[in-house]
């Protein structure tokens, strides 16, 4: 097994669904606060990796590690639970459709993780919340279960609920895909000022022009395999694959 | 024998008496029937299946025959293995089983229902699957059965008039002993209706005004 | 277990389950006659019939059937009414069955009643014949189903006649615990024929919905 010298590092991911081959040896490296932008079509794979990086959906082959831990490594059933889960901590999750406890104002949203894994005193939790929705525009709303509030907001929650418990890694997964289109911007603006704190990020999305601003490597994945990356700049403007080229072509006359 | 009703006040601390007992036989059988409804869903979907198996036959069974035939068995039954329980609390045991069988199918029904990212969610901040369950998906489960519970504990209060048959002093045979008395059971009897109806009703304003403060957070 | 003196008394339990059946179908019969009159009742054009209907299914379900049983079978000979405990039972149980059901039938016909009522008019039809030949028979799919569920819950509510001394399973089987001490092997009888029963009457009802269905 050779050291790890990245700080992601994805090594021949594979992943199967029964016969149904979702991800076909991928293999992907990401430098401590670097962002990168995975775009594809649905059914392209690219929600599958990036639920593989917490194991959400386990790989069926491959390694994937992170700072230097194997994050899939082969474990009795218990132990494997307790590293997962440890895992888990210094990675954080935003999925498209929020997924906030609904039954938890945002306080408790935030503050439950923490508490619970971390041992941190009520005084203490209540002090992170509030850096964390002040962070994300949210303070204000503290005190609201998220029926009271609108997409936009909820998305900024459940990214205040991540960076709550410290996470090394952010995982983005079509975070604005579910919110109407003059709620996107909001979101986008907590993103961007996590890169400007140079938070490492992996960003599953459809928005081009955002993946181009923010990210500084893009991935083209079609059928299960990295078709094609390089920086914004390169991969939008002098794609070099057709299936690039024809999937740019297809997203740009369908956005206008 | 015509009816009589003047002759009421003169017994009502017997029949006031049997209502406490109602009130406080209901509350006590269905805090079991709800926190044993909570169990009972976990072990009937979470338990490994030596233990899951076994445990559903056994649900099947509270739910197939009536609950006064499952108060003889307990009542009897208690007492034939050595535990002589005051007859109240058997019937507390009863009750509470009963409907905690009862719970535990909606609950069931109701954490199968909570979304799945729920859980993702939760394991992506660092929780483990108990922890998870805990935290997350069965207290909204919970929130998501809590109408149709109240229906069920307001079915429970109508039920507790059947302990009576195993000798616990509610309402019901405090009517009885009453009726055992002055002989007229038309005059007693509609009277204890008349208070488990008033029970109802306020069980029932309860129920909503519960439903109300909880469909926020849901 | 003692099963020598099960298979000893198992006789009698079956001769008391023909009872609980018989009990059964006639509660039942009863029960859709008041849950159909209860239904038209609170569907009626009429406030008074609206407000009989509300008052007999919020008076009956908000009281213990076991009660309701009693003041019928011990107080309605205060107010002429002389019935034998097996004719209280069928009629005691009905009329609270009738209740539940009233609501089962109502909220089918509820269901269907919106547009469907009004398309039907929009042709000429009256309405009643409205409800007649269009509302009524898209129903009844609906109904099936809950009826079902109240068919077993009637079913077992037909052990309270115990409590009047009606000789139906579980009599019977109250009455062998008190005689043998066994109260496990009683319930285990008493029980397998509840469940038979109450199985069959599923299959019935799984077996009427699927027709229904179809047609």
């Amino acid at each position: 097994m050779t050291e790890q010298t990245h700080f992601v590092e994805i090594r021949h991911a594979q992943k199967s669904f029964g016969a149904l081959e979702v991800l076909k040896d991928i293999s992907l490296n990401v430098e401590r606060g670097q962002i990168v932008g995975i775009i594809g079509s649905s059914g392209s794979g690219k929600s599958t990796l990036l639920r593989a990086i917490n194991d959400l959906d386990p790989l069926t082959g491959g390694e994937i590690w992170l700072d230097g831990v194997q994050v899939n490594k082969t474990l009795p059933h218990r132990q494997y639970e307790k590293h997962i889960n440890e895992m888990r901590q210094n990675v954080g999750m935003v999925f498209q459709h929020f997924n906030l406890f609904p039954h938890m104002t945002a306080r408790e949203n935030v503050t439950m993780a923490p508490k619970l894994l971390k041992g941190l005193s009520q005084a203490d939790v209540d002090k992170l919340a509030e850096e964390q929705l002040d962070k994300v525009g949210m303070l204000e709303r503290i005190d609201y279960y998220p029926s009271q509030l609108s997409g936009g907001q909820k998305q900024r929650v459940a990214i205040a609920r991540a960076l709550a418990m410290k996470p090394k890694l952010m995982l983005f997964d079509e975070a604005t895909s579910a919110l109407d289109p003059e709620l996107v911007e909001e979101v986008n603006l907590v993103m961007k000022k996590l890169a400007e704190e140079h938070m490492t990020m992996i960003i599953v999305t459809h928005e081009m022009d955002f993946a181009a601003s923010v990210c500084d490597r893009v991935l083209f994945m079609d059928k299960g395999v990295v078709v094609e990356e390089g920086p914004p700049s390169v991969l939008f403007k002098n794609p070099t694959q057709d299936r690039t080229r024809e999937f740019l072509r297809k997203h740009i006359e369908g956005a206008s | 024998m015509g009816l009589d009703f003047s002759i009421i006040p003169k017994y009502m601390d017997i029949i006031l008496l049997g209502v406490g007992w109602t009130v406080g036989i209901t509350v006590a059988a269905a805090l079991l029937s709800f926190v044993g409804g909570i169990i009972f869903a976990v072990i009937a979907l979470y338990a490994p299946w030596l233990i899951r198996q076994p445990f559903r036959l056994i649900e099947w069974v509270f739910m197939g025959t009536p609950l006064l035939l499952q108060l003889f068995l307990i009542y009897f039954g208690l007492v034939q293995i050595g535990i002589d329980l005051p007859a109240f609390v058997a019937g507390i045991i009863g009750l509470g089983l009963h409907f905690a069988v009862y719970n535990s199918e909606l609950i069931q029904t109701a954490i199968l229902a909570v979304d799945k990212g729920q859980m993702e969610a939760a394991r992506t901040l660092g929780l483990g699957r108990g922890q998870a369950l805990r935290k997350v998906v069965i207290p909204q489960a919970v929130r998501a059965v809590i109408p149709p519970i109240g229906n069920n504990m307001i079915a429970l209060l109508k039920d507790s008039a059947l302990v009576s048959v195993i000798g616990v002093s509610e309402l019901t045979l405090s009517a009885q002993r009453v009726i055992g008395k002055t002989y007229r059971p038309f005059e007693f009897y509609i009277l204890a209706a008349a208070f488990y109806y008033v029970i109802n009703l306020c069980m029932e304003w309860v129920q909503r005004k519960i439903e109300r403060r909880i469909s926020i957070s849901r | 277990m003692d099963i020598d003196l099960m298979l000893k008394v198992y006789p009698f339990f079956l001769e008391a389950a023909w009872v609980t059946i018989v009990l059964s179908v006639l509660t039942a019969i009863l029960g859709l006659i008041c849950g159909t009159l209860g239904a038209a009742a609170r569907l009626s054009r009429f406030a008074l019939l609206r407000f009989l209907g509300a008052a007999y299914v919020s008076v009956f379900r908000g009281t213990p059937a076991l009660i309701q049983l009693f003041i019928l079978y011990f107080g309605g000979p205060q107010i002429g009414i002389q019935l034998d405990a097996f004719e209280a039972g069928v009629i005691g149980l009905g009329i609270n069955a009738g209740a539940y059901m009233t609501e089962t039938i109502r909220g089918a016909i509820i269901a269907i009643d919106k547009g469907q009522r009004e398309a039907a008019r929009t042709l000429g039809l009256s309405s009643w014949q409205a409800t007649y030949k269009v509302i009524l028979p898209q129903s009844a799919r609906l109904m099936v189903r809950p009826l079902g569920v109240n068919l077993n819950m009637l079913i077992k509510a037909t052990a309270l006649v115990a409590a009047i001394a009606v000789v139906e399973l579980t009599y019977t089987a109250q009455r062998y615990i008190g005689s043998t001490y066994k109260p496990f092997e009683m319930f285990l009888l008493a029980g397998i024929l509840y469940m038979i029963i109450i199985y069959v009457t599923g299959r019935g009802v799984a077996w009427l919905d699927r027709k229904v269905q179809i047609n």
